[in-house]
């Protein structure tokens, strides 16, 4: 690999994961806050509520895992090298 | 890969290998495998099949230990089945969403718990199976198929004809949400696994005792909610398509 594309390949894994976590990180803040306040507006459905809170931050974290996977193809399988 | 062979530190510290991307292959007739995630789904299918062998092998009426254990994984993944698919119809999904919920939780639990780095392989290492892309989109695949074959059964050739509801505009979309559906379903364990381990891999590279272990903790936590992800997500799509039957 010579050093150019080494070099545009980290940075653009660097770029591939830090713009994915934006966006997650968003969306996981808003959905912990929500949850939140549904458990101080009704503390008995609690456990339900945390159930799902989980499965769907999982789901968000997917996004910025997709991210992460770009990162590791260019860093460890590198199409271009 | 040469370039980052810097990676592919081998310190004083033979538990902190990161070797991505490396693999010990096997030639098998004209094709090329990987070895290290056979020889590891080996041990996780014995693994389940030892222990379902050992908890079901005198039945009694009143459970105790294994087969009490058993039995309460077993409503665990009905649970999920029926959650998704719905009364009248999970049952006969419950053994295909099981199967994948046991496999996917056992194989990415072994590979922060089984003592893989004691066996050394002259390539690669021995780590989760499911940390492999071709193992996920194994998985993913066989739930395509799923869903397809539950659709078809119930609908006839006539379940394609979801690709044009609610209008044939939406044709296209419909049509490539088929591919995103097991992409993100592979990816999405394939990236977990992964980022789990290396995140641990290179904290134990910085740290080597003790810091690891909330990580290593947080590790097996997400994995678990993984397994449960995939299943319920197969068990979600087979539901889809088996209700795209009941509208008419």
């Amino acid at each position: 690999m010579d050093s150019l594309t080494a070099a545009a390949s980290v940075v653009a894994a660097a770029l591939a994961v830090g713009l994915a976590a934006i966006g997650p990180g968003l969306g996981q803040g808003n959905a912990s806050g929500q949850a939140l306040e549904g458990i101080a507006r009704q503390p008995e459905a609690e456990g339900k509520i945390r159930g799902t809170l989980l499965l769907s931050l999982a789901f968000m974290e997917a996004l910025t895992i997709y991210g992460l996977v770009v990162a590791l193809v260019l860093l460890f399988a590198n199409p271009f090298s | 890969m040469t370039f980052f062979d810097g990676l592919n530190v081998t310190s004083a510290f033979p538990l902190a290998e990161l070797e991505v991307g490396e693999h010990f292959y096997w030639e098998i007739g004209n094709y090329t495998v990987h070895g290290q995630v056979f020889i590891t789904s080996w041990v996780v299918i014995a693994l389940l099949l030892i222990t379902s062998y050992l908890g079901t092998r005198n039945l009694e009426r009143v459970p105790s230990g294994l087969q009490n254990f058993l039995e309460y994984a077993l409503d665990f993944v009905r649970d999920i089945a029926k959650s998704q698919i719905g009364e009248k119809e999970y049952r006969p999904w419950v053994p295909f969403i099981g199967t994948l919920f046991l496999f996917i939780f056992v194989a990415n639990w072994s590979g922060a718990l089984f003592p893989w780095k004691i066996i050394e392989l002259p390539e690669s290492e021995l780590a989760a199976p499911t940390n492999d892309i071709n193992t996920t989109v194994a998985l993913a695949l066989l739930t395509v198929l799923a869903y397809f074959y539950a659709g078809i059964s119930k609908r006839g050739i006539g379940y394609f004809k979801k690709y044009i509801e609610p209008t044939p505009i939406l044709l296209p979309i419909n049509i490539l949400e088929e591919f995103t559906k097991p992409l993100s379903l592979s990816f999405r364990l394939f990236g977990n696994i992964l980022a789990d381990e290396l995140v641990v891999a290179v904290l134990v590279l910085l740290v080597p005792l003790f810091i690891p272990l909330p990580v290593m903790a947080l590790g097996l936590f997400t994995s678990a909610i993984q397994a449960l992800i995939f299943a319920t997500l197969a068990g979600a799509y087979i539901g889809e398509s088996l209700e795209h039957g009941e509208e008419e």
